[in-house]
């Protein structure tokens, strides 16, 4: 069957499916189960009422469970034990095996790099560029460009990068602009994503821009949130326009800048496509997501691989719990 | 308030040029991109991108003299130009590779066996000889020449239709909107319901419920790649279509809810309290109400799944496998990337091919995509 006829039937199937059930189900519970007609229409409507919200949710609490919920278990399981000796019970000598290994610690002191630059950079650029936006005419048209890398896929933003920091050797025509740029100032063309620790910041340059738009459309948002007489009331002060940003806006918008810098952070930590793809973690430039994907998948070593993937999980747990609690709180 | 007036329009010119500034950084590696994937191979290694606009000075491959000889005053002549286009300006030839920038323009030169050559600066040629042409070796020509700028869509014809050039690349496009499409519609619905059902419908364990779900928003989908893959090989799916799409949408769901949820708390609630007491039931609530306002909302999502769904490289390297003919873009890059690093023609096509389906849903749901920003991460 050609895939694509399959993905029709696909849609069809899931869509009908889905329509169906929620359509059968509510008819099944008020027509048949719980009438609402008959001696016992009261009690009848209130159980329907009862049930009918898990009837609503439980394809989604069924798709999130198996899909999400249970994987982090069973990753849990099978980082203890050990396919090799047929899933043998195998505690914690996967982690162990993993902290003697030396590309784990680069792995790991690569990505707290990445943690500590791309969210603090992309912030800072993205607060940059929506304050700069805010007032000029042309100002949604340069949102617009400096928000398209969002759309553009991690692999391809590295495509587009590697075309940047191409390298050709001396006496020919340089194609990247970096090399092209560093030649012109005088230098001799270098091939940049060799050199380490310099590679590694040169590698989430492609993450920072990316992610700035992001940035920048949030943090514009909250700007345009505060209050106009707190600004005002500065200029009558004779603040600077330096003081008002700092000293008035920033303050007022600092748990929007917390969210965003979080919301980066979880991408950060989930960091592969961008490493895969251009250099795939050589020159020392390896992250946690690809240092598990190569155990995983290239070394098939499914207890290290999953060791790995929870120590992601881990490091992404604060946010999870943070998260939790804002959203509750709210709620109330 | 007078004295600002001065310093603020001193400022404003700032502010323009910084931002002029920002924004030609941001622009300039995917223009590079963009301008590269519609130059010849040749173009791409010899020159810069930024230099494809401006006439280039640069030594052409050997053209070898052909075409048909004539006769005139007792001698065999054959004449013709040669570049194929009027723009081209010759500045120097040789005829060895050894001596390429030997002769001047309109000097005659005498080669072997008597012939003489001739080329001007058109590019126009001249070649005489005592005896016929036929069967000859006519020589080289090694011409140092300044050309027009000049753009081909040769590359995505090769790229998209060619069998070796860009192997594979409108096959792994058709992949791509495969995996991509259902992947977007099918978790709409689920959540929808899940979300409609937390946000209007009263029952115990509900806000444990909405806790739950903005856990699962950041649980890293790298823990979940061994144990599905194992699920689907013990069910039956194994890799393929069905499994990618099951995995899109339960990864997708999450945010999905989240997202309708916030969205549909903030309905008016007179209209649905309304219809309750005219006596419509949830189901016709949320399929006649809730669901047509909720426009936006499912707008917002589903330009992220798709988007998502397009540019995902670990899922579908996961639960499709890599068989070359299931590579989605994506993957197909990657290995691009690895087999033909210095093709840049190649590449660059094939990265714009990738980007441009994304960039259109960009640029035309912009409003939406912003939207859901917003509603998902301003609190």
């Amino acid at each position: 069957m050609h895939p694509a006829f399959q993905a029709v039937l696909t849609i069809v199937i899931g869509l009908g499916g889905c329509i169906g059930y929620f359509w059968f189900s509510n008819q099944l519970l008020d027509k048949v189960l719980f009438p609402a007609r008959g001696p016992n229409i009261g009690r009848n409507i209130r159980r329907a009422e009862m049930i009918r919200p898990w009837l609503f949710l439980f394809p989604a609490i069924f798709a999130l469970g198996l899909y999400l919920a249970y994987p982090v278990v069973a990753t849990f399981w099978l980082s203890l034990t050990d396919r090799d000796q047929g899933g043998a019970f195998v505690g914690l000598a996967n982690y162990q095996q993993m902290l003697r290994e030396a590309k784990f610690w680069e792995a790991i002191r690569n990505n707290m790099l990445w943690l500590i630059v791309v969210p603090a950079a992309s912030t800072a650029f993205g607060l940059l560029a929506a304050q700069l936006t805010d007032r000029i005419s042309w100002g949604n048209i340069a949102k617009s460009l400096i928000f398209m890398p969002m759309a553009i896929s991690f692999v391809g933003a590295s495509v587009i990068w590697k075309l940047v920091y191409d390298f050709r050797p001396i006496g020919q025509e340089q194609i990247g602009i970096l090399n092209a740029f560093w030649v012109w100032l005088g230098g001799e063309p270098q091939t940049w994503l060799t050199i380490t620790p310099w590679n590694n910041f040169l590698l989430m340059v492609v993450l920072i821009w990316i992610q700035t738009g992001f940035a920048m459309v949030i943090l514009g948002a909250a700007l345009r949130g505060i209050p106009e007489e707190t600004v005002e009331a500065a200029i009558v002060d004779g603040a600077n326009p330096f003081q008002i940003f700092f000293k008035i806006k920033v303050p007022q918008i600092r748990s929007t800048i917390v969210v965003v810098w979080t919301t980066i952070t979880l991408v950060v930590l989930k960091i592969f496509d961008i490493v895969l793809a251009m250099t795939n973690g050589q020159w020392q430039t390896q992250v946690l997501a690809n240092y598990m994907y190569d155990k995983l998948f290239r070394a098939f070593d499914w207890g290290v691989g999953s060791a790995a993937a929870m120590v992601i999980m881990l490091l992404v747990s604060p946010i999870l719990v943070w998260n939790v609690i804002n959203a509750r709180r709210e709620m109330r | 308030m007078e004295g600002m007036a001065g310093q603020k329009s001193h400022l404003t010119w700032a502010v323009h040029i910084s931002v002029a500034l920002l924004v030609a950084l941001w622009l300039f590696p995917t223009v590079g991109l963009l301008v590269s994937s519609f130059r010849t191979a040749e173009q791409i290694s010899n020159s810069g991108w930024w230099s494809a606009f401006s006439a280039q000075k640069g030594q052409l491959p050997a053209i070898r003299i052909s075409g048909d000889e004539a006769r005139e005053d007792g001698l065999y002549v054959i004449d013709g130009n040669l570049f194929g286009t009027a723009e081209t300006t010759l500045s120097a030839w040789g005829t060895s590779s050894r001596a390429p920038e030997a002769y001047e323009p309109d000097t005659q030169v005498d080669l072997d066996d008597g012939w003489q050559l001739t080329v001007e600066r058109s590019g126009d040629f001249r070649l005489t000889g005592p005896q016929s042409f036929e069967g000859e070796r006519l020589p080289r020509v090694f011409a140092t020449a300044t050309t027009p700028p000049e753009f081909t869509l040769e590359n995505y014809v090769n790229v998209l239709f060619g069998t070796t050039a860009g192997a594979g690349v409108g096959q792994a496009f058709l992949n791509t909107l495969t995996v991509s499409i259902p992947a977007t519609v099918i978790p709409i619905l689920v959540a929808a319901f899940a979300a409609y059902a937390l946000a209007w419908m009263e029952f115990p364990g509900r806000a444990l419920l909405v806790a739950a779900v903005v856990a699962l928003l950041v649980v890293p989908l790298q823990l979940a790649l061994i144990p599905l893959l194992q699920l689907h090989n013990n069910i039956g799916i194994g890799k393929g279509y069905l499994g990618v799409w099951l995995a899109h949408t339960g990864f997708g769901l999450p945010l999905a809810i989240y997202l309708l949820r916030n969205y549909m708390v903030g309905l008016p609630k007179d209209i649905i309290e309304n219809a309750r007491v005219d006596g419509a039931s949830d189901f016709q609530i949320f399929t006649k109400i809730v669901l047509p306002l909720s426009f936006p909302a499912l707008a917002s999502f589903a330009i992220f799944q798709f988007l998502w769904t397009w540019n995902d490289l670990l899922v579908a390297l996961v639960f499709l496998g890599t068989d070359d003919d299931r590579l989605v873009l994506t993957a197909r890059l990657v290995n691009l990337m690895g087999s033909r690093g210095g093709q840049w023609e190649i590449l660059a096509t094939s990265a714009f091919v990738s980007i441009v389906v994304p960039l259109i849903v960009f640029f035309a749901m912009q409003k939406y995509l912003v939207r859901g920003l917003l509603a998902g991460s301003v609190k």
